[in-house]
């Protein structure tokens, strides 16, 4: 074992690295690109784009779980451009005065492939602060169940001014009551008369500018909001109408989609981070879950992918048995069975078959993968192309 | 690459009792380790991270996005050398064999079977009632540890990106910081950072190595990496200058308790109080630089230690949040104030349990962990609201005198000195008392 990096010229390494850094910029759109474009047809950007809410798409499949897809209300209201934004993690929207345990609890909750509604400080481009309502939902493949996309709105939170200037309550103590009464009453009216429009809420609150001073946005920036009723339900809104959008145009490509894991059979055994990190290992391997019965492979690496021409969705929740083909030797196979069956591990050189018919010789090596209190939970099969000499 | 496998537990030489030991002629002790009898001409990689003279902004990563670095710091040098040397059989027991849950409740503390480490981990050898103690090269450091056990060299760097040296030898004359592995591991990727380690640092925060931990933090980028700190009598072991650090991808429970804002320095550091949390503790958050935020938390521990308040810290969220407790459990252990029944348990609640990772050596207890049972044990490592209050204006006090030094880091290497002299102390030092309380003379025992 050694990493080995041998130190070259600096010359070198900057010609290397801006050749690498391009490559690598060019797989990573082209994969962000995919990442749509497999599932549903080219026009339901258009479709997506046409909903008049903030919110973006991420692929936590694609390394650095990017944001695959940005609305132009989201673009509107932070202030960046489409290209500044695709291919960028969530996190270039936090700042130094984003609350870091409401980070990591949205860091759990796509872990844990489920919803949360959290209020979270984000800047725009320009650096100024603004809250949100952050609502994170996951989409699921219906086939694999696997998690392929997250949906987030964003909210705006509008601000409660604090205090009341010049204008009004000049009666010292009192004032700041009467102040937030009043208040609330012309809120109140403002919002019985605005539906989910938050633009019309918001020249509500441009009304009310003018006999207000307004609040000093610098210190004590924690606290000074929380969601309202009404912004809490616009986010739930939003996310059902972008997820309708989606369901539909993915019924057209057939590779289905939907909101919630249809049941909870054992293909829900990989979370969406360990596929994430088993995306960076760049062999070739499989993972079949021995419980079930007939031994179904519940994630295939890339590599894989590439040495056996087949796509992921011909591969996952199939037996590995698929490799095989007519001449394959009955007594490999066995060999394998058996190591399965005693929980151990084993290396075979087996005749498999790639999607096209050729066959390769496999140089197969299989682990059992156990969980905390020692019991098998996957198998690890590697597979090498091996070359007879 | 992360592999899986289970591995025979073999005791390496340097792990044998002293007695059992025969000297051997040839070079050096014989036993390839640290000292000047074995050091000269030892190589070990060498990663050099680049000095961070603002604080990495979230918006920064926009331009760096897709540079990736020449080394995966976090996965493949030092986990990937940890797994190395789990191979090697190292490691006196084997941890990823050992039984793991997430107690089901508000908080989900974590609970690992462990009996390996209660039989196999060295005994402490120092008095438990004293923060600050000099070194004992004659006691266990880690200048007697085998060189297979240092993985990496770890490095600030004047340049403008990151360096890797696969096979760099040791320069003597700079003592560098290594990271090795702590071969009584209680997670994955357990290893130990030890500062200037050829300068046998006494196990004392100072600013530039906490800063260094920070780095290691920031460089690991994994809010599952976590660094820990146990002064001495908050379950430190060795007193030898070392933070630890593993890894394990779930939150710990401290990281998800609620906290309430107490205040901003200068430096942008903003300082919280954790609530509803069985210890009581501080959360430093933010800073304008790396080093400001490091400067604060270094200024509060040099403060306890002076004072002689145990303590433990948590860096977190790749260096983002850092949590510091003051402890009294080893003091209410000797002052027999502890029951038989959290006795019996023999936990010894450093840093990691507090952050609400619990290694239990019992099975019972392991099969009847709770989060009741859990908090009730780290109810009695806090201090008490009245005492935590006064160690809380002790410590922001510190910080504020620290924060007019901003220019002057002071070596707290040399002994005696330290970069507290200039800062009036709140209240004298209990010299000659064998009780370790805070400074006041009407010695509070408040619980």
């Amino acid at each position: 074992m050694g990493l080995g990096i041998h130190r070259c010229t600096e010359d070198t390494r900057r010609r290397t690295r801006r050749r690498t850094t391009k490559t690598t910029m060019e797989s990573q759109l082209g994969l962000i690109y995919q990442s749509f474009n497999a599932r549903y047809p080219t026009w339901v950007r258009e479709t997506l784009d046409e909903l008049p809410n903030n919110f973006t798409i991420t692929d936590p499949c694609i390394s650095g779980h990017p944001i695959v897809f940005a609305s132009r209300g989201f673009l509107k209201m932070s202030g960046y451009s489409k290209d500044e934004v695709i291919g960028k993690n969530g996190r270039i929207f936090q700042g130094s005065d984003t609350n870091r345990r409401s980070v990591m609890e949205i860091r759990e909750a796509i872990r844990e492939e489920r919803t949360i509604q959290i209020k979270l400080l984000n800047y725009r481009k320009d650096g100024t602060p603004f809250w949100m309502l952050f609502h994170l939902s996951p989409v699921f493949s219906k086939e694999d169940e696997r998690v392929i996309h997250f949906v987030a709105v964003q909210v705006p939170i509008l601000r409660k001014l604090r205090r009341f200037g010049a204008g009004f309550g000049r009666n010292g103590g009192n004032s700041s009551e009467d102040g937030s009464r009043l208040r609330e009453v012309m809120f109140g009216s403002c919002r019985r008369e605005v539906c989910t429009d938050s633009v019309a809420e918001m020249g509500c609150v441009r009304v009310l500018d003018a006999f207000v001073e307004p609040d000093n946005i610098g210190s004590d920036i924690e606290d000074s909001c929380e969601a309202s009723d009404l912004e809490k339900q616009e986010a739930v809104t939003a996310i059902n109408s972008i997820l309708s959008v989606m369901t539909h145009y993915s019924k057209l490509t057939g590779r289905l989609i939907c909101g919630k894991r249809c049941n909870s059979s054992g293909m829900g055994l990989l979370g969406s981070s360990l596929n994430i990190s088993l995306g960076r290992i760049q062999q070739s391997f499989v993972l079949t879950d021995p419980h079930v019965p007939d031994m179904p492979i519940v994630y295939a690496s890339d590599a894989f992918l590439r040495l056996t021409g087949y796509d992921r969705h011909e591969v996952v929740g199939y037996n590995c048995g698929l490799l095989n083909g007519p001449d394959t030797d009955a007594e490999d196979i066995f060999q394998i069975e058996e190591s399965v069956r005693t929980e151990q591990a084993c290396t075979v050189r087996i005749l498999n078959y790639r999607k096209d018919k050729n066959s390769f010789w496999n140089l197969l090596h299989l682990s059992p993968v156990r969980n905390a209190s020692g019991k098998v939970m996957l198998l690890y099969c590697l597979s090498t192309y091996s070359i007879i000499i | 690459m992360l592999r899986i496998k289970r591995v025979p537990t073999i005791v390496s030489n340097n792990q044998k009792e002293e007695g059992e030991e025969s000297a051997r002629h040839g070079r050096g002790c014989g036993r390839n380790c640290l000292n000047k009898c074995c050091i000269q001409g030892a190589k070990f990689p060498l990663y050099g991270f680049k000095r961070m003279n603002k604080m990495i902004n979230d918006k920064d990563l926009l331009s760096d996005c897709n540079r990736k670095p020449q080394v995966a710091f976090l996965d493949s040098l030092l986990l990937g050398e940890w797994e190395d040397r789990m191979q090697r059989g190292l490691f006196r027991y084997d941890v990823t064999a050992c039984e793991t849950k997430v107690i089901p409740g508000e908080y989900g503390f974590i609970a690992q079977l462990n009996e390996g480490r209660h039989l196999k981990k060295r005994p402490t050898e120092f008095q438990v009632d004293k923060v600050l103690q000099p070194f004992d090269g004659s006691k266990f450091n880690f200048m007697k540890v085998g060189q297979e056990e240092v993985l990496f060299q770890f490095e600030e760097m004047d340049d403008d990106e990151i360096q890797f040296f696969p096979n760099a030898p040791i320069d003597i004359e700079n003592s560098p910081s290594v990271v090795a592995i702590n071969v009584s591991p209680i997670e994955y990727g357990h290893v130990l950072l030890i500062p200037r380690i050829l300068e046998c640092l006494p196990q004392r925060i100072d600013h530039e190595s906490f800063l260094l931990a920070l780095h290691m933090a920031a460089e690991a980028g994994s809010p599952y990496f976590r660094l820990g700190y146990n002064s001495l009598g908050a379950f430190a072991t060795i007193n030898h200058l070392h933070f630890q650090a593993y890894y394990l991808a779930v939150p710990f429970p401290i990281e998800k308790a609620p906290t309430r804002k107490l205040t901003t320095f200068d430096g942008g550091v903003k300082i919280s109080e954790l609530l509803n949390y069985p210890v009581r503790g501080l959360v430093f958050e933010g800073g304008n630089t790396l080093q400001d935020l490091s400067n604060a938390v270094s200024n509060s521990g040099i403060c306890l230690q002076d004072n002689n308040i145990p303590y433990n810290v948590l860096i977190s969220d790749s260096g983002k949040r850092i949590f510091l407790f003051p402890q009294c459990y080893a003091e209410k252990q000797a002052l027999g104030e502890v029951s038989q029944e959290l006795l019996d348990t023999q936990v010894n609640p450093a840093v990691w349990e507090i952050s609400g990772h619990m290694v239990l050596k019992r099975k019972k207890d392991y099969e009847e962990a709770s989060e009741e049972n859990a908090w009730k044990l780290l109810a009695e490592v806090s201090f008490s609201e009245d005492r935590f209050q006064e160690v809380k204006a002790l410590i922001l006090e510190a910080i504020a005198c620290g924060n007019d030094e901003k220019g002057n880091v002071i070596h707290s290497s040399i002994e005696g000195a330290d970069g507290t002299s200039q800062c009036p102390k709140v209240g004298a030092m209990n010299k000659g008392s064998n009780t370790m309380l805070s400074g006041k003379q009407d010695c509070l025992l408040l619980h």
